[in-house]
Order: structure tokens, then sequence, then C-alpha cells
């Protein structure tokens, strides 16, 4: 008989181990799910783990997983804040859509004209864009207590359509040939987010980095993270000690939403480089895994977003050289997931064997 | 525009269809948060159904079969999420978007040799006598199956939750768990079974969109019905006969905009496709607005790990 026994405290060693247990459980399932599918699974795992780090063309994949990792980790940063208190953003992938809407908007209305300005400008207009989004299940949340996870949700497909009618209408190239799509902004010297192309450089890489300093720093030296971990993990206690959970939830709504906002701009001004109708690839979400992941900690995410880069670049060449499907690797994303939180299991609870039946 | 090429009794009629995939989604999981527990992972055990349902009609050229697949792979997929949060003790919240992101792929991975084919089609069935009632009877009397079944869907599970022993139990361990172990129900064998009904109905729910609705497989198809489903049973206020109310209001908002785009309404499609969230939300605040959780008819555990210590 099998038993479960709550731990006093959460286990250290378990926290940082079952991170590393779950992708090792991943790679097992994935690896028979890739066998099902007729390839070799070794090869399959080497194709996505191995070769964009240490295989022969890795000089050409390294510079690419900083591109991947940056949206990831700056959306996964603001997400874990707000995961952290019990306050469920899942609508990234429709604030990162507005925040890249708002700032190209501002791109396209300088062009062409060439000046210092018009980068920072944009990258305002990119974070204030992803906060208003962020703003509205905010603001519904704390004013009418409506619920933040389905209002959020439904926003992404808000802006999806609202994207579609941007790359088809106000923001079409007009001299795209009547194609739907934006003028490219990568190529406008004033309003790219690329400092090296070819060292996979862009300022997302820079603000990644830059939240992960901050949000550690909010989280162990700040007394608004120390009420952040506190309203997530004690809630009356937190009430007690007078946390406003009004003010809470429109700082973690808010932060994330910017963050996402943010990331919608770097990815617009450089890797994707303009606004199209499928611009959004899904970062919103995978987010949601890498902060799981990174255990909600931002050295954590900062490790998981780039370990989700990898399959993400890892599954495009395995795509090309096994014929893998695309599918198969948001698959064995959405697996990850499920293992970590299936494991994390270990981190609260000790399992106790008994002989005999349980009291 | 021509509001006047606006066939509304075919409107009517087409709103049923419409609201039958988050009906049925809807009715399942109030069943399974009576039961206290909040699975988001409706989306992706909707879309799962949708292939599992496509392929199982496609490969044997018969859609009862293909609904019963559906609702197999639906309430499969839904024991992953048992597992993780009624076993593992994990978060359901997170646990809801593990499944729906996972849902999404496996579907996807699933539906990869069936794009471009078509199902084959499901019966219409006429009621004999009613469906002759002229203006009214083609327009509610003449569906195919799982319209009716949908509605004596909710009607089963209203009456189940009101006046069996069973339904009363359900409900008890969404109410207070603690209290319904101590009374010795079995908490967690309970649970589960609410989570196979809800992902079975959402699987049919998914079926329906796939088999019927569309009717093909096109990857990400759902586009967002489970979580509607989901504002539905918040909408309803856990009360069965108002999901089915919540659908077809919802169902005719779809229908009229889609006849509004039809019809050559000056708004481009894209913002006339924002409607049906735009207006899910609008309802969502008008419910939550001034009344408490309780008040709403939340089941008071609703969301809550359950570990019996005793």
């Amino acid at each position: 008989m099998i038993r479960l026994e709550k731990r006093p405290n959460a286990s250290k060693a378990w926290s940082y181990s079952t991170p590393l247990l779950a992708v090792l459980l991943t790679m097992i399932f994935g690896g028979l799910l890739f066998a099902a599918l007729g390839k070799d699974p070794i090869a399959a795992i080497r194709t996505i783990f191995y070769d964009p780090l240490l295989g022969q063309h890795a000089f050409f994949y390294r510079p690419q997983l900083l591109v991947k990792a940056a949206p990831l980790i700056l959306i996964a940063i603001g997400l874990s804040l707000g995961f952290r208190a019990g306050i469920w953003n899942i609508g990234a992938e429709g604030q990162y859509i507005i925040g890249a809407l708002c700032g190209a908007g501002v791109g396209l209305a300088f062009y062409p004209t060439e000046s210092f300005i018009i980068f920072p400008l944009m990258v305002l207009a990119g974070a204030l864009g992803g906060w208003a989004w962020a703003m509205i299940p905010a603001v519904l949340k704390t004013r009418f207590g409506t619920n933040e996870i389905l209002v959020s949700l439904m926003l992404v497909y808000v802006a999806e359509n609202l994207l579609r009618g941007m790359a088809v209408g106000l923001m079409k190239n007009p001299e795209g040939f009547g194609f739907p799509g934006s003028r490219n902004l990568a190529q406008y010297p004033s309003a790219t987010s690329w400092i090296s192309q070819n060292a996979g450089l862009h300022w997302g890489v820079a603000f990644a980095l830059i939240a992960v300093i901050f949000a550690y720093i909010l989280l162990t030296r700040h007394m608004l993270g120390f009420n952040i971990r506190l309203a997530g993990q004690a809630p009356r206690a937190a009430r007690f000690s007078g946390v406003n959970p009004t003010r809470l939830v429109l700082f973690c709504l808010g932060t994330s939403g910017a963050l996402a906002g943010l990331a919608g701009l770097f990815e617009v001004s450089g890797p994707a480089g303009q606004i199209t109708t499928d611009f959004n690839v899904g970062y919103g979400f995978t987010a949601i895994i890498v902060a799981f992941l990174g255990r909600l900690h931002p050295v954590g995410i900062l490790l998981a977003g780039l370990l989700m880069a990898l399959t993400y670049i890892g599954g495009e060449i395995a795509q090309s050289q096994l014929q893998l499907p695309a599918a198969a690797i948001q698959l064995f994303q959405g697996m990850l997931l499920f293992f970590l939180l299936a494991v994390d299991l270990l981190t609260n609870y000790r399992i106790r064997l008994k002989q005999g039946a349980a009291a | 525009m021509d509001l006047s090429s606006i066939n509304w009794l075919l409107l009517l009629a087409s709103l049923m269809v419409a609201a039958t995939p988050i009906l049925l989604a809807g009715i399942g999981e109030l069943v399974v948060e009576k039961a206290g527990v909040l699975n988001l992972g409706v989306e992706g055990m909707m879309i799962t159904g949708a292939i599992a349902g496509f392929a199982t009609a496609v490969e044997s050229g018969s859609p009862t079969l293909g609904f019963l697949g559906a609702a197999v792979a639906g309430a499969l997929l839904s024991m992953l999420f048992a597992v993780l949060t009624q076993f593992a003790l994990a978060n359901q919240v997170a646990s809801g978007l593990a499944l729906t992101l996972f849902g999404l792929g496996l579907s996807s991975l699933m539906g990869q040799s069936y794009v471009g084919l078509k199902p084959p089609s499901t019966p219409k069935l006429d009621i004999p006598l009613l469906s002759d009632i002229p203006v009214l009877g083609p327009v509610l009397f003449s569906h195919d199956l799982m319209v009716y079944f949908s509605i004596a869907l909710v009607a089963a599970t209203w009456a189940f939750l009101k006046y069996t022993r069973a339904g009363l139990t359900l409900r008890a361990v969404g109410e207070n768990h603690e209290a319904a172990h101590a009374l010795g129900y079995k908490v967690v064998a309970i649970r589960c079974a609410a989570i196979a009904f809800g992902g079975a109905c959402a699987g049919l729910g998914g079926a329906y969109l796939s088999l019927v609705r569309v009717p093909q497989w096109t990857e990400g198809m759902t586009s967002g019905a489970g979580w509607i489903a989901l504002a539905l049973v918040v909408f309803a206020s856990w009360k069965p006969w108002r999901v089915l109310i919540g659908a077809y209001l919802f169902g005719g908002i779809t229908v009229l905009q889609l006849n509004l785009q039809a019809a050559g309404l000056k708004v481009p499609v894209e913002y006339l496709s924002m409607s049906p969230y735009i207006i899910t939300i609008i309802v969502l605040v008008i419910m939550s607005s001034g009344r408490s959780r309780g008040a709403l008819g939340a089941p008071a555990s609703l969301g809550r790990t359950f570990h019996a210590t005793g």
C-alpha cells in the first residue's frame, strides 16, 4: 500500500532535481513516441538535444538559440510572478500580439524617417500595448471579480483577429503588391531590434537578461516580491498582514502583459520582421511550460527558456533531417509539462510504502 | 448591407447546430465542477475528440462509431488529468493547461493524414409528425440525433443532480470534500468518474464540430470553443438548464455574426469574428459583478486539492 505523507517543508533537493527528472522522463516517453512514428528514437533525441549545441553545424544553430529563448524567457518571467501569487494570466499570447502591433505601428508611422529616438519609442509602445491588454482582465477581476483565466484567454482570440485585420488592412505594406503583411521593420535601420544578426543578438535578448535580474532582486530582496510569494503560499496570512490584493493583481498582470508586449515588439522588429497574419507562433503558451519548468524561479526560467528553445530548434532540424512531424515536437513539449506537474509530488510529499491497509 | 437576405428561420435552425458542441462540452464540465474539480483542459479534450471522432468515422464509415470513438478518446485523455490532480495532487489550473497544450499537439499529430478528407455524413432525423409542422417543424425537429441527444443529456444531468442519491453525493463532494470523506464517500473515485464524464462530453462536442458542423478536419479547429464552454458554466451559475440557454444564446450570436458577414455588413470579417469572444467576456463580467462566489453558486471546494490525511 502506497501512502503519501505531506512534508512539513518542501524538499530542497527534490525541488532542484524534479525538473531534470521530468526532462529525463519526457526524453524516454518522447523516444517511445518517435519510435511509434517509425523513427529511430536515439537519433531523434540526439538531433533535438545534442546537434544544435555541439553537432557539426552547431555554430549555425547556437545564435538561433538565443533568438528563440529571448521571448520565452521574457514572457515566462512575467507569468511566473502572477503564478506565484495565484493570479493566472494565460493570455500572454494576446499581449504579445498587441505589443507587436503597437510597437510596429509606431515604427511604421515614422517610416522612412531615420532617428535614434524611433526604436525607444517603439519599445515604449510595445510595453504599453501589452500592459494595456493585460489591464483588461486585471481591471475586470479587481472591479467585478471576473475570472482572469477566461478573460485573458478570450482576449487571445480577439488579438489574433485584430492581427489579421491589421495585416490585411491598416498596416499592409503599400508597396507589397497587395500581399498581406506590413513593411519589413528588420530592413528599416531605425526600427530594427537586431544588434548583431549573426550572433543572434537583438534587444530582446538583452531585455530578457535584465528581466531575469530584476525578477530575482524583486523576489528575494524586495517587500513586493515577498508579498507576492506570501499571497500565493498563504492567502489568509497575506490578508492579515495587509497585502492589498487589488494592487497585487494589477501589478502581476500588468508586469506580465508589459513583458509579453516587449517580447512581441522585439520579435516583430527583428526575427519576424513584419506584421503578418500568422505572426504569432504560440510563444505565449509555451512560456507557461517554461515558467513551470523553471519552477517559477528567475534563474530556473532562464535555463528552462534555453532548454525549450533547444527543443524548438532541434525540432526543426529533426523535421528536415528525419521528417519528424512538427506536431510531434508540440506534443513533446506538452508531455514535458505533464511530467513536471506529476513529479512535483515528490517535492511536497513523501511516498511511504506501508504493509497492510492504511489507517 | 441587406438584412432581408438573411433567412431568419434557417438562422434559427443553424443556431441549434452551432450551439451543440459547446452545449455538450459545457454540460460535461458542469458535472466536473459540481464534483469540485476545475478542469481547464476542455479545449484539449474537445480537439482530441474532434480528430478521434473524425478518424474513426472516416475509417469505419460510420458517424455513430465516430462519436463513440470521440467520447472514449476524450475520457481517456481526461484520465491523464485525473491522475495528475487526484493522485499526484498537482495544481488543477496548471494541469488543465497542460492537458490543453498536450491535446492540441496530440490532435495535430493524429490529424496529419486526415486533412482535406470528407467525413461520412451524419443522417438527419426527421421526427415524424412534429417535423411536418409548417415553419417550426423543419426548424426545431429536423436535426441530426446529436442535437436531441445534447438536450436529453442536459435533462438527464439536471435530474441526476437534483433527484438521485448519487447526484447528491457528487454535489456533497464538490461542496465539502472533507465532510464527504468523513461520511465515507470515496472522494477521489467520484471525482475521477466525473472527470471521465466531462472528458467524454467534451470529446462528443469536438466530434460534432468535425463531423457535422464544419464538417472536415483542420488543425486547431476548435478555436476556443472549449474555453467558451468553460465560460458557459460560469454564465449558467452551475445550473444545467442555464447551460442550455447560454449555449443557444451563444450559438445565436455566432450564427448571426456569420450571416452578417455573408449579408455584406461593412465591417471587415476579422472584426466580426471577434464578437463571440467579446460577448463571452461581457457576459462573464455581468455574471460576476456585484455577487460573491457563494451567491453565484460555485461549488465551495472548486479547484481545491483533496488529500486524505485520516
